[in-house]
């Protein structure tokens, strides 16, 4: 059939549009379902998770501290900057450590991890499905989950929140170090600041909110892997999507849990 | 036994299988030949579930395997040795965990010292050398990774084996010792298998019956005998082809 001409047909759009969406809700639940099929063989994904907890933790670490760091440090200054003569400067302890715990912590590091972890992930999957090392795993009567899927989406789930919990310490301690220095500041000050206004679910928020970014970090990556097609081009294509999904879902999630959990 | 009936298969508007119908029997060995891009691959595929058809069945051992539960697919796909086109090995492990996890039986795949055992002696018959079973698939050439492929296959002794163009870009020394590997698997094992292939001249020392495929459908299955005296175009086209093209070195 030659294409016909046709005119921009709006009804059509949006129907196609939301048939697609539909399609990837229903494959991507499809790969949560599996996820917890693939759970009930440990003997198989429990090493390869170790392996790649491992692989994740001592990768990212360097560029989770430099972030976080300099996060913690930008911060104090900025905010030494906009209280000078105004607010008692104890409240530059509060806002550092609110921010990096409740905000910064998190969401940096998990957009870090979404570029590092996600497009590492996409790249892998999607690799070996086009050159048919999934399909010969299923030939094998073997479980693509329990093998890939499983234990890249638990050494997400427990490193990211270790990571981001790495980053809130050095971020309040880079803060403090900074403060101290430009400002007339004590350490009692700042711990006072910290404290004042510190309720223990924040600690908790911030891993809440880890483990969620975790789930999209690895889930999203993996998706787009599974669902590569179309050789080099499509695991290049898999992986900037499931790069930017991964920090768009971040951001989403951010808001959505700030809404639900932090209620005024 | 492996029975399709009127299998079909399209990609998107590209029709591949067009009512295939095609059996093996018990114990034999049956090469699919056809052109390029017919579809020779995504039959094979059909055969282990990996694809599933349109519209029609796919038999393997009374089984319908469209059909068949998670863990039933399963079952029977420990019962079949699949040897990939391009080799599929996985590239993050090295040669022996490769073969290994074509090991099915859960016990035998955690005893090291079986592992190793058949690990080795499969690595042996597809004519590799010992020591390739430390190496990763990157380190390996074309035709190394083939064999391994192979070995991967069979190491499980499966009942079925599926061999997707197992010969094409190896020496004409190392397909003929697949050529006779195959043939000592089915004669000695009684394995069932479908070798795909573009080499006719192999095709007629292994095979017990060939099949061609072309345009979607099986034109023509029988014995070599039966492919020889045929009058039908495309398969005298495919036959006179291939031949001219085997003797040619030798003459
Ligand atoms: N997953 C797929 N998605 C879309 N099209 C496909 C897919 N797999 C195969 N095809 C198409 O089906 C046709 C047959 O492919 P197949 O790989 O079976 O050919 P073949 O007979 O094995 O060829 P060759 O001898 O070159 O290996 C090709 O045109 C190919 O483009
Ligand atoms: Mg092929």
């Amino acid at each position: 059939m030659p294409p016909s001409p046709q005119r921009f047909d709006l009804r059509r759009s949006i129907g196609r549009i939301v048939l697609g969406a539909l399609a990837h809700v229903g494959r991507f639940s499809m790969l949560v379902v599996e996820f917890f099929r693939g759970l009930k063989e440990p003997k198989i994904w429990v090493p390869r998770a170790m392996d790649e907890a491992w692989n994740i933790g001592i990768g990212s670490l360097f560029i989770v501290l430099l972030v976080s760091a300099f996060a913690g440090a930008v911060t104090a200054l900025q905010a030494g900057y906009q209280f000078q003569g105004n607010l008692p400067w104890f409240v530059v302890g509060t806002l550092v450590t609110q921010s990096i715990v409740l905000e910064l912590g998190p969401v940096l590091t998990g957009l870090i991890l979404a570029g590092r972890i996600g497009a590492r992930y996409a790249a892998e999957i999607g690799t070996m499905r086009v050159t048919e090392q999934i399909d010969a795993l299923e030939s094998l009567g073997r479980s693509p989950a329990s093998h890939l899927l499983v234990p890249r989406v638990v050494a997400g789930l427990v490193m990211v929140p270790v990571l981001v919990i790495f980053a809130d310490v050095i971020g309040v301690a880079m803060g403090w170090f900074s403060a101290r220095q430009v400002m007339p500041l004590t350490d009692a000050d700042f711990a006072y600041g910290a404290q004042a206004y510190y309720r223990p679910f924040d600690a908790y928020y911030s891993l809440i909110k880890a483990f969620f970014f975790a789930g999209a970090i690895t889930f999203i990556p993996c998706y787009m892997g599974f669902n590569t097609s179309q050789g080099a081009e499509g695991v290049g294509r898999s992986t900037t999507g499931a790069v930017v999904s991964a920090s768009v879902l971040i951001l989403l999630l951010d808001t959505l849990l700030a809404q639900l959990l932090l209620t005024v | 036994m492996i029975e399709l009936r009127d299998v079909a298969k399209r990609f998107g508007e590209q029709v591949v299988l067009d009512g295939v119908d095609f059996t093996v029997a018990d114990g034999e060995t049956v090469a699919l030949l056809g052109p390029s891009g017919t579809g020779k691959s995504v039959l094979l595929k059909h055969i282990i579930g990996l694809i599933k058809p349109d519209r029609g069945s796919v038999i393997v051992d009374g089984l319908d395997v469209p059909r068949l539960r998670r863990n039933e697919l399963r079952q029977l796909r420990y019962r079949i040795g699949y040897v990939f086109q391009n080799g599929a090995l996985f590239d993050s492990m090295n040669v022996f965990e490769n073969v290994r996890l074509g090991i099915s039986d859960t016990d035998k795949f955690d005893d090291l010292a079986y592992s190793r055992d058949a690990v080795t002696r499969c690595i042996r018959l597809v004519n590799l050398a010992p020591e390739t079973i430390e190496k990763y698939p990157a380190e390996l050439s074309g035709g190394m990774r083939k064999r391994v492929g192979i070995a991967r296959a069979i190491v499980g002794e499966p009942d079925y084996l599926l061999y997707d163009e197992p010969t094409s870009g190896l020496d004409p020394v190392n397909a003929d010792i697949i050529d006779d590997l195959v043939k000592q698997l089915d004669k000695e094992l009684g394995v069932t298998s479908v070798m795909v292939t573009h080499d006719v001249r192999g095709a007629f020392r292994v095979a017990d019956r060939l099949a061609l495929l072309s345009e979607g459908k099986i034109v023509m299955q029988g014995t070599q005998q039966e492919f020889l005296a045929s009058d039908s175009p495309k398969v005298r086209e495919f036959l006179e082809r291939d031949f001219q093209n085997a003797t040619l070195p030798e003459a």
